[in-house]
């Protein structure tokens, strides 16, 4: 299976390079339009900043390209949130593939939501032999409400979404590749749609 | 429900941990690798590698070590220990760490803190306060390995790195640390509520009840220790199900297996 890690300078590629290797898969990593739009699966990490991730896109024309995509494809943390219509971190347009907005976490809570938390409501073969409650990681100030892209959901205090799907379009707002044996299933799951 | 973190900290020099660690289980544990690996295993929620290494040398070891740690570990991490620069976050990101924490450069030059947050977002930056009381001077910040006092109170301190951008406060009480004795409950808790960010307690961890008392009194979003885990006087399992026991949210999760 050919996998790309999608390599724009805005993503902790090297930790999911890594988890996809303690799996037995080797991936490549690129910002090449070709080699993207070739893969099998793609993969779409991102931790930072999203005004300063669209840019990082925009430099490399990728904005264009990922809407396009029709292989199965996973955004991660803040690679969830670029797929979505508009954030309010730095008032920025996203990709627009999914039309949802992200939001500030506004709550007397810590933020950022920083720890394990719980997950609720699977819904997708993503999430198959992952039990309803299940930990896994989180670290982030903006989160996407819950919507009927939905497919799994935490609270914070509020539920928020945890995962997402639209079309062939997964995402996750938690990090699968820092989430132990529970974020390691969700990635094989991943690699078997 | 968030859960409450617990943090094994691991002292690094020339690529070894250091602080005879006494495991039976494991082949190497002057091995950084495999000792963190263990703790993963025993349900730690995070990992924090502290670079106590003084040569440039040494320090071209730790990026190849945070390296070797990221391919191998599948939970977070944070690294720290002469961080000065936005370059030196860099190198460290990129080669697999999670979270850099940041002690000494930011009295130094509290802008860094900013520059970092912008550039890599706040969630990556932590900030390590090193905190002393005397009746004199109340709590205030010390810096240099906690040689130096320095102007700032502590909880000002803390407040002044979250306006910068600090996504993460980890607090040493010195007056505690090496103590086993608790630690500092009162600044803890005043700096947690003092600040939005996550507050982890650090210094004077010698018994469970420690790690309770910082949760339910001082608010603490996580709690922090070295020789008490290194040294098997407390298992990660045990602290859990008796942190569970007294009402705290810990992660207890399926595979607890050794």
């Amino acid at each position: 299976m050919d996998l790309v890690i999608v390599d724009y300078k805005a993503g902790n590629v090297q930790s999911v390079q890594f988890a996809l290797e303690r799996l037995g898969v080797q991936a490549t990593l690129s910002s090449d339009a070709e080699t993207i739009k070739a893969a099998d699966k793609v993969i779409f990490p991102g931790v930072g900043q999203a005004a300063s991730a669209m840019g990082q896109l925009k430099s490399r024309n990728l904005d264009k390209l990922l809407p396009t995509l029709e292989q199965p494809f996973f955004g991660v943390c803040l690679g969830m949130q670029l797929l979505c219509r508009h954030s309010e971190e730095g008032d920025t347009d996203l990709l627009n593939i999914i039309p949802l907005p992200v939001k500030h976490f506004e709550t007397d809570l810590k933020v950022p939501h920083m720890g394990w938390n719980q997950l609720e409501g699977l819904q997708s073969p993503l999430f198959n032999g992952i039990n309803e409650k299940e930990y896994v990681y989180y670290v982030h100030s903006y989160y996407v409400p819950v919507s009927e892209f939905t497919i799994a959901q935490t609270s914070y205090p509020e539920p928020f979404s945890a995962a997402l799907q639209y079309k062939n379009f997964y995402a996750a707002q938690f990090h699968p590749e820092k989430s132990g044996p529970a974020g390691s299933q969700i990635l094989k799951n991943f690699l078997a749609l | 429900m968030l859960t409450k973190r617990i943090i094994p900290c691991l002292d690094i020099k020339d690529g070894r941990t250091v602080k005879g660690v006494q495991f039976e289980n494991i082949r190497d544990a002057g091995d950084p690798v495999e000792l963190a690996k263990w703790y993963a295993q025993q349900g730690a929620d995070e990992l924090v590698f502290l670079d106590i290494t003084a040569t440039n040398e040494g320090r071209k070891t730790f990026a190849q070590l945070v390296r070797d740690i990221a391919r191998h570990i599948d939970i977070p991490f944070t690294v720290g220990g002469g961080i000065g620069s936005v370059a030196d976050v860099e190198v460290l990101l990129q080669n697999g760490a999670d979270k850099v924490s940041i002690n000494s450069s930011a009295i130094k030059n509290p802008q860094l803190v900013e520059e970092l947050a912008r550039h890599f977002g706040s969630q990556c930056v932590t900030v390590a306060i090193d905190t002393k009381y005397t009746e004199a001077t109340g709590w205030k910040v010390y810096t240099r390995a906690g040689t130096v006092e320095t102007e700032h109170r502590t909880v000002d301190w803390a407040k002044q790195v979250v306006g910068l951008g600090a996504g993460e406060i980890l607090l040493t009480s010195m007056n505690n640390d090496g103590t086993k004795a608790g630690f500092a409950l009162d600044i803890t808790r005043e700096v947690a509520q003092a600040v939005s960010v996550p507050v982890i307690a650090s210094g004077g961890a010698g018994r469970m009840e420690h790690f309770a008392d910082a949760f339910l009194k001082a608010h603490a979003d996580a709690a922090l220790a070295a020789s008490l885990f290194h040294f098997r006087e407390l298992a990660i399992p045990d602290l859990k199900q008796y942190l569970k026991q007294q009402g705290v949210e810990v992660r207890l999760h399926q595979d607890l297996h050794d």
